[in-house]
């Protein structure tokens, strides 16, 4: 869908031929592909690790420009882009395919909360680490006893005068072993219902106490861990906004984490579904050879195509200064059982190739494996039912009791 | 374009919905269906219709039109889709006045459309044969006389039929298909009509050599039915846009106010996921929506592709929503008594009607060349 902005179209369309002669000149033949999985992507941190020199030079001339995170102003390191230039700068990095060149959960999770609720130190300081990608974030969030009921969290900080004592365990933190600091919802009042004795804290993986575990999933990898906090100090600055008020922050940044995770499909292959399709099954009598898959194919892509939609004219209502008609909760929800659907449906049309694990043949088993991954798009972030409990209570206004 | 209404736009759906909320409810439609009403739908209410100009809204100026297009067309729809209003804006003026536009020569536009815009003159296009969506698959044969034809055929599901004052038929000749315009009144014709289901007019309608005059040029049928057919296909999804929001609406009060074990059922989780997921469907159907409507006033290419998905989504969503309500509603749910039957009622018929789901599933398979 073409969606046609209101704002200044000459400088905008200038902006446009400019970013798009940049980018056809900087970036890196090897950087346009799409990134198979986490590893193809750099995620910075004090520790840094290229898998390619373009993958470097790509970082590097990309930083310089501001542009490892366009949207977020200049003063913490920012490109100052504005929503529509931002958009424009996506389309073209999307036309040529480009990688974004630094991932990372500062950029979409944590920046936007501290841009929210930072004091200006904090923000000064840690915005612009998070820019330059100095930092590679973790977040700690869910905890043995708190996956859907997040606010049953235990992990406890104690006030020590001068710094917190933290004690306890978070699971399914991302990438806890690589990460040099971790942002985490804690309990700093016991006593209080349990939304309001919670806090928003910032604790360096190198404290010492903090330890970590991979586990290992389904599809072989290990992106998650269990973090463990044995009286672990964190200085009292380290606290985002005010003590036990963190419940506000934690659910300003989950509809950021949603928006992510909604845009799952987004770094994945470009590839229509019914291509996809016609490589494994073939035509007959110039239609799918599979009859049955091909209507199942259809109907996601038209799905798929409609969704789409939703997302332009979401964007279209806010610009036109309408409120948002549909919630960060829908699109969670839609996306993950979208992407969900494709995978299913890719696994039924490569048949018993598609179950391949290992192996050159089938690229160490990229397929399964991915299928595998995507189970948790509609748990992790929270689940579909935590999605549609909120639509129903929030938008529908259905009754609790 | 943005996907949003023009200040317009949203001031003619509100104006729609208050006039029709007062003068074309569902109580309006229940009576004409109890009255065993003649017409089918009330007269008054179609001349106030054209008064309001919603019959010229898709007419350009120089034939007595607003030229507002077709988006602002499918707001009047949309309304209608929620008070379930028997009228004669699909069959005269998304068919009708669209295939006139789309076909006619000089002469016949300049003839039929102000008539059409004063709210005179009823069309009907009787295009199916079968009661599976064949539009391309044409038995109806004519015959020339010279300058004027003869056509023979029969024709079945043509909207509003009974109450046409002329008929579009779309026959062949010597593997020609072209689109010809027959008087209700001529000899040879001879009309039926069918009740349905969800107490719109509908009819089978024969031609035995009746007399007849082509619309435009002679061979140019398929060109103009597809074109007309996308675009009647969009409005009707249109309609059955509103029709979901409204069913949708219903149901969600209903699940506030019905009271079971001491609470209002809405409290039920079994049925708030449900209601949930539906408010998703629903929002990607106001989304394909107004982009197929759009798509037209631009004139875009997108236009086919973009009627069999909103056609196709618009379909697959009424039914769920339709089905949905009348389940949550319970057993007042089946009763005549209560307004949300019509809804379902309305919904499989409209389903139906310009091919269904999958139809246009495989038609979308098609255009993507698998």
């Amino acid at each position: 869908m073409e969606v046609a902005t209101s704002a200044a179209p000459t400088a905008l369309e200038t902006f446009r031929m400019e970013t798009r002669a940049w980018l056809e000149a900087n970036c890196p033949e090897s950087q346009r592909q799409s990134v198979k999985s986490y590893t193809d992507m750099y995620w910075g941190g004090k520790n840094p690790v290229f898998n390619s020199d373009d993958q470097k030079v790509w970082f590097e001339r990309m930083l310089e420009k501001n542009w490892t995170v366009p949207h977020w102003p200049k003063e913490y390191g920012g490109g100052g882009l504005s929503k529509e230039e931002n958009k424009v700068l996506k389309e073209e990095m999307g036309r040529l395919g480009c990688r974004p060149p630094l991932y990372n959960f500062g950029i979409s999770m944590l920046g936007p909360a501290l841009l929210k609720f930072a004091n200006d130190g904090q923000k000064d300081h840690f915005l612009n680490l998070i820019t330059a990608g100095k930092l590679w974030w973790c977040q700690g969030y869910s905890e043995p006893g708190a996956g859907s009921d997040l606010a049953n969290l235990q992990t406890s900080a104690e006030d020590k005068g001068d710094h917190y004592l933290v004690n306890g365990q978070k699971v399914w933190t991302s990438f806890a072993d690589k990460s040099d600091w971790i942002f985490c919802l804690v309990r700093t009042d016991p006593e209080a219902p349990k939304h309001s004795g919670i806090s928003f804290l910032l604790i360096d993986m190198s404290s010492e106490g903090v330890s970590t575990r991979p586990i290992k999933l389904l599809s072989g990898n290990s992106p998650f861990c269990e973090t463990f906090f044995d009286n672990v100090k964190v200085p009292k600055e380290n606290l985002v906004g005010k003590e036990n008020a963190g419940w506000t922050i934690a659910k300003y940044l989950l509809t950021h984490e949603r928006e992510m995770i909604g845009g799952v499909g987004d770094t994945e292959q470009k590839t229509p579904l019914h291509k996809f399709a016609l490589d494994h099954v073939g035509l007959e009598n110039d239609i799918l050879a599979d009859t049955i898959l091909r209507g199942d194919v259809a109907k996601w892509e038209m799905d798929d195509a409609i969704f789409k939609m939703t997302i332009s004219r979401t964007m279209d209502e806010v610009k036109a200064g309408q409120s948002l008609g549909a919630s960060s909760s829908f699109f969670k929800y839609y996306a993950t059982e979208l992407n969900k659907q494709k995978l299913e449906l890719q696994m039924s049309l490569a048949g018993t190739a598609g179950n391949q694990w290992e192996g050159e043949a089938s690229d160490e088993g990229r397929l399964p494996r991915y299928f595998c991954r995507t189970k948790a798009n509609s748990i992790e972030g929270g689940t579909s039912e935590v999605q549609l409990n909120i639509i129903s209570k929030r938008i529908l206004g259905l009754p609790s009791k | 374009m943005a996907l949003v209404l023009t200040e317009e736009q949203s001031m003619l759906k509100s104006s729609a919905r208050e006039y029709l909320k007062e003068n074309a409810p569902v109580a309006a439609l229940r009576k004409l269906r109890d009255d065993k009403d003649e017409k089918g739908y009330d007269p008054t209410v179609w001349k106030a219709m054209a008064e309001m100009g919603w019959a010229s809204l898709t007419i350009p100026e120089s034939y007595g039109g607003l030229d507002f297009g077709y988006t602002g067309l499918g707001q009047i729809l949309e309304e209608t889709g929620r008070t379930l209003t028997a009228s004669p804006l699909v069959s005269t003026v998304l068919l009708g006045t669209t295939l006139i536009k789309q076909g006619g020569t000089e002469a016949q536009k300049a003839a039929l459309l102000p008539e059409i815009a004063e709210g005179n003159l009823l069309i009907a296009l009787a295009a199916e044969e079968t009661s599976a969506h064949k539009p391309t698959k044409i038995a109806a044969t004519y015959t020339s006389l010279g300058k004027t034809h003869a056509v023979s055929g029969k024709k079945v599901f043509v909207l509003d039929g009974h109450v046409a004052d002329k008929f579009i038929v779309s026959a062949t000749r010597d593997g020609k298909t072209s689109l010809l315009i027959v008087n209700a009144d001529a000899k040879g014709v001879s009309v039926e009509r069918t009740i349905m289901m969800d107490s719109r007019n509908a009819a089978n309608v024969t031609f035995d050599n009746a007399e007849a005059i082509l619309l435009g040029e002679e061979g140019n049928g398929i060109a103009v039915l597809e074109a007309t057919l996308d675009i009647a296909r969009i409005g009707l999804a249109a309609e059955m846009l509103g029709t979901t929001c409204e069913a949708f609406d219903r149901t969600i009060a209903y699940l506030k106010e019905r009271q079971q074990f001491g609470v209002p059922i809405g409290v039920f989780q079994g049925l708030q996921h449900r209601a949930a997921h539906m408010y998703c469907e629903i929002e990607n159907c106001k989304s394909v929506v107004i982009a197929a409507l759009q798509a037209i006033d631009k004139g875009s290419k997108k236009v086919p592709m973009l009627a069999s998905l909103a056609k196709a989504k618009l379909g697959k969503t009424l039914q769920l929503v339709s089905n949905e309500a009348i389940q949550m509603f319970g057993g007042i749910g089946m009763t005549d008594d209560e307004e949300i039957g019509f809804f379902l009622k309305r919904a499989r018929v409209a389903q139906q009607t310009f091919g269904d789901y999958n139809y246009h599933l495989d038609r979308y398979a098609k255009m993507n060349n698998y």
